[in-house]
């Protein structure tokens, strides 16, 4: 690859990496595992592939449409976006500096799934004394949960 | 708007047949919305009727690209009138009172959560991809029906009298999750679906655990309703296109 295909890779990589998630907006959809690969194509566009979190997640074709403007912004104008289904988005993707992000954002970060399942500590005063309030929440990827400790209602990211 | 004609070919008509049980029960559930027993349930009903949503779209999506006439997902969701719809009977049903929602809920998911881990090895590689994600939205989903079928059965009497109620009404609706016609005949044959009759025992065992700790009993009824596959519904579909189709029909090329 030439100095000057390298250099536009690069900036591609930077620029889509650092879209934020419309809905959680301090991680960016890098952090949460969301970009799958960013490559030269031949006709020298560029491609993205994004997994989608949910397949009726609202803020999908906002991301796509992010994606492209973020390129774009980058000098880029000729760029594909591809959402990829398989192999299925978890969330074992998110990054630690996401679960971190998540954390001080007040959303508790999902356990790895091949992990056993362990107290949910409390995203503000870490208290481990915390029960859920419903699968659901706010959106599709949260649920609902609640400190006992200080009292406080938190969204935990659910385990996918 | 002028309703448009497929040209159906049985793999089409298979994928048409996901999209729309996909898309009315999502609509069914949408309905919930602001009237949900309680704010949890109103975020859980309408969450799971996005996901179902997400995957009409994507089911559409692939059927647009396998009739390769240029169409898009919206023109098969709004331009197509009841008897070219081909969803389980299942899913049309009016959404009823809350027990009747968890109960339809529990039915359906049961069924899916296996055909959608079964769907994951087909042959058609995008309808294998769909089943990837769709396998982990539904597991959610029945968890969270199963969840409350236990809580209404074992319940108030009033709980338990409604949640028996629907159970008996729905029960002859869930002989059509395993029909299999010649468009399934063809489609099993393929490699493109799983047999549903491998599904059975996985439906029967997940449903038997679940009424077992809500102390009820499976339904005995055999005589089993039939007809959404071939186009032929109950008269609640054409009421629930009026509404769902109504602006993109009225205003065509509306945008919002």
């Amino acid at each position: 690859m030439s100095t000057v295909a390298l250099d536009r890779l690069e900036r591609a990589i930077e620029a889509v990496s650092a879209v934020p998630d419309p809905e959680i907006p301090v991680v960016t959809i890098a952090d949460l595992g969301m970009v799958r690969a960013v490559r030269l194509a031949a006709d020298g566009a560029v491609e993205v592939d994004l997994t989608p979190t949910y397949t009726g997640c609202p803020a999908t074709r906002l991301i796509a449409e992010e994606v492209r403007a973020a390129l774009a912004a980058a000098g880029i104008a000729e760029a594909r976006v591809n959402l990829v289904l398989s192999p299925a988005w978890t969330t074992d993707w998110i990054t630690p500096e996401g679960r971190a992000a998540l954390r001080r954002y007040g959303i508790a970060p999902p356990p790895r799934r091949s992990e056993p399942e362990t107290p949910v500590p409390c995203p503000r005063c870490g208290s481990t004394e915390t029960e859920e309030i419903s699968r659901f929440g706010s959106t599709p990827c949260k649920a609902l949960w609640r400190c006992r400790t200080c009292r406080e209602p938190f969204d935990r990211f659910k385990c996918l | 708007m002028t309703t448009i004609h497929l040209e159906e070919t049985p793999h089409l008509t298979y994928v048409l047949r996901l999209a729309d049980s996909a898309l009315v029960l999502s609509h069914r559930l949408s309905e919930w919305c602001g009237h949900a027993p309680m704010l949890e349930e109103d975020l859980a009903l309408a969450n799971i009727a996005l996901d179902l949503l997400g995957q009409a779209r994507l089911l559409y999506e692939h059927a647009a690209a396998l009739e390769g006439r240029g169409r898009s997902e919206d023109d098969l969701a709004y331009l197509r009138d009841a008897p070219q719809f081909k969803n389980l009977l299942i899913c049309e049903l009016p959404r009823g009172d809350f027990a009747f929602t968890v109960v339809r809920q529990t039915l359906v998911s049961a069924f899916f959560h296996p055909y959608w881990q079964l769907a994951r090895g087909s042959t058609d590689r995008t309808l294998a991809a769909i089943a990837e994600k769709a396998e982990k939205e539904v597991a959610y989903h029945l968890r969270h029906a199963g969840a409350w079928l236990v809580r209404l059965g074992d319940g108030t009497e009033e709980s338990r009298r409604r949640t028996l109620e629907a159970l008996d009404t729905l029960w002859p609706y869930t002989g059509e999750l395993f029909e299999v016609d010649a468009v399934g005949e063809a489609m099993i044959e393929a490699g493109i679906a799983p047999d549903p009759a491998s599904i059975r025992p996985v439906f029967e065992d997940t449903l038997d655990r679940l009424l077992a700790d809500a102390e009820l009993a499976r339904p005995s009824a055999a005589w089993m309703q039939t007809g959404g596959l071939r186009g032929v519904h109950t008269e609640h579909l054409g009421h629930m296109l009026a509404v769902m189709q109504h602006l993109p029909r009225a205003y065509p090329g509306a945008r919002w």
